[in-house]
């Protein structure tokens, strides 16, 4: 029995642009359901009938029971000058918070994202900050600092990055970093997961950059090199759902995001691809 | 030389890796294939009527089959695995059981990872098959005293069947079961000049960082 806070979310299905006639079938939470267009408009059906539907940053969002909240918003996606780029999906053995989790976590950078994300001995993650923001009820983590040696398509050499992490809904999450190209401006990567049961997800990458010169192709490339890093991590990880408890884990500074991403899943009943058990 | 590239592509991975090895280096440009399908596209079928990737041009040369980009860049080295007969011969079955494994783990890998359409049973059985095969051809060699798929030292044969090998954990094929493989693998990946892709990791604890290419 799935939860009426878990049935009350907003959920990817689908990239906007290659939703056709024919469509896609898909699961959302376990069910089938399907995304298609309709005389000009995207439907997503499921036995049941037709879900709630927006489309928002180059995706299409389903709510499967009635809608507690409208999707979050990126006001960067409205930016003039910023270039929006679809990163098509990828498939992933996870849970779907486990996915959220791992795009949160910079400790893991130099040892699966070696030479581009992080380098040994640049292992440290500094203090940075992190609060639940009461008001827009969003996990948020500031003041994040790390080397890396080639931060972004963009970046020339090395840099001390600047992070800030979000999470506005339980299977999303927005980064903001140092962006190269226009000093004084964040680069946006988003990444929206799609909970297909409680052990695999569909993930898309997103994202709304500075960068007039790359093309489109490579920065789709850099942004799937990063995650693909990540899948063969990420379909390894035991136990499979993610643990909302602590037990046998032992957190340590560097995972203070994580931390409160589950305790902010704790609290809002948001368990669809949790174990509560403790880990 | 020119490689129209995809970074998530084991063919082209195939070419970039041979080419690291040998110290050649190419310029390249990425090709949209997910989720553009940029290869299926008429401006590039100008270039490769086939519509797939990778494609190696140079010059007036434009080859769009990865194994044959292998034999160009290594013409004239060890890496062609030696100049018998046999050596030549078994070089070419090992080219040729590298599109089976592309065909098998390598769609695999496509249905899992990015939705292709494939009867992964199938393609999974397909893959065991040729992983035992290896196996045993691999173990065989080990008795011999030997650790690479012909001759003496890794050639052309060795780079071909390792994109598709290594990444059969993303088709969701275990290579647990095939230690002689595993071996090889290690092989592969602690030659001087290995590049990873994602998915292919460098041995972490035996090498130090690669030059970037």
């Amino acid at each position: 029995m799935i939860s009426q806070a878990v049935l009350g979310e907003w959920y990817p299905v689908a990239m906007a642009a290659l939703v056709d006639a024919a469509g896609r079938r898909t699961l959302l939470l376990g069910q089938e359901i399907r995304v298609f267009r309709d005389a000009g408009r995207i439907r997503v059906t499921a036995d049941a009938g037709d879900l709630a539907v927006t489309e928002r940053f180059g995706h299409v969002w389903a709510c499967p029971g009635t809608p507690a909240r409208a999707l979050f918003t990126i006001p960067e996606a409205d930016h003039p000058g910023r270039r929006l780029v679809d990163c098509g999906v990828v498939r992933v053995k996870c849970s779907p918070l486990r996915a959220v989790e791992n795009f949160l976590d910079i400790a893991h950078f130099p040892f699966v994202h070696t030479d581009i994300l992080g380098a040994e001995p640049h292992t440290e993650v500094n203090r940075y900050d992190v609060k639940i923001r009461e008001e827009v009820d969003e996990v948020w983590a500031t003041k994040v600092h790390f080397y890396q040696p080639q931060a972004a398509k963009s970046a020339e050499g090395g840099i001390v990055t600047e992070y800030m992490y979000r999470v506005p809904a339980p299977t999303a999450s927005v980064l903001y970093k140092t962006c190269p190209a226009m000093p004084g401006e964040w680069d946006v990567i988003a990444i929206f997961v799609q909970p297909l049961t409680e052990e695999l997800c569909d993930v898309w990458p997103w994202m709304a950059l500075y960068d007039d010169v790359t093309p489109q192709a490579e920065l789709i490339a850099f942004q799937q090199m990063i995650f693909l890093q990540d899948r063969s991590i990420l379909e390894n990880q035991i136990p499979r759902l993610l643990p909302l408890d602590p037990g046998m884990e032992s957190p340590t500074q560097a995972d203070l995001t994580s931390v409160a991403y589950r305790r902010w899943l704790k609290r809002r009943g948001l368990t669809y691809g949790a174990q509560m058990v403790a880990a | 030389m020119i490689l129209y590239d995809y970074v998530l592509s084991a063919s082209c991975y195939k070419v970039r890796l041979m080419a690291a090895l040998l110290g050649v280096r190419l310029d390249h440009v990425a090709v949209d294939f997910h989720p553009g399908r940029e290869h299926r596209g008429l401006a590039f079928r100008a270039l490769n009527p086939a519509g797939t990737i990778p494609v190696l041009v140079d010059g007036d040369l434009v080859l769009t089959e990865s194994t044959a980009m292998l034999v160009y860049l290594a013409h004239g080295t060890a890496w062609m695995g030696g100049d018998t007969a046999v050596a030549q011969a078994q070089v070419q079955g090992w080219l040729a059981f590298a599109a089976r494994l592309g065909a098998s783990l390598g769609m695999a890998r496509l249905h899992d990872m990015l939705l292709y359409a494939a009867d992964i049973a199938a393609v999974r059985r397909d893959g065991v098959a040729c992983l035992r095969q290896m196996e045993a051809h691999l173990v065989e060699r080990r008795f011999a005293g030997a650790i690479w798929l012909v001759g003496d030292g890794p050639s052309i044969a060795d780079i071909a069947c390792f994109p598709s090998v290594m990444l059969a954990p993303d088709g969701g094929v275990s290579l647990d079961d095939y230690p002689s493989v595993r071996l090889w693998t290690r092989a592969v990946r602690s030659l001087a000049g290995f590049i990873e892709m994602p998915g292919i990791h460098r041995l972490h604890e035996l090498k130090p960082a690669p030059e970037a290419v």
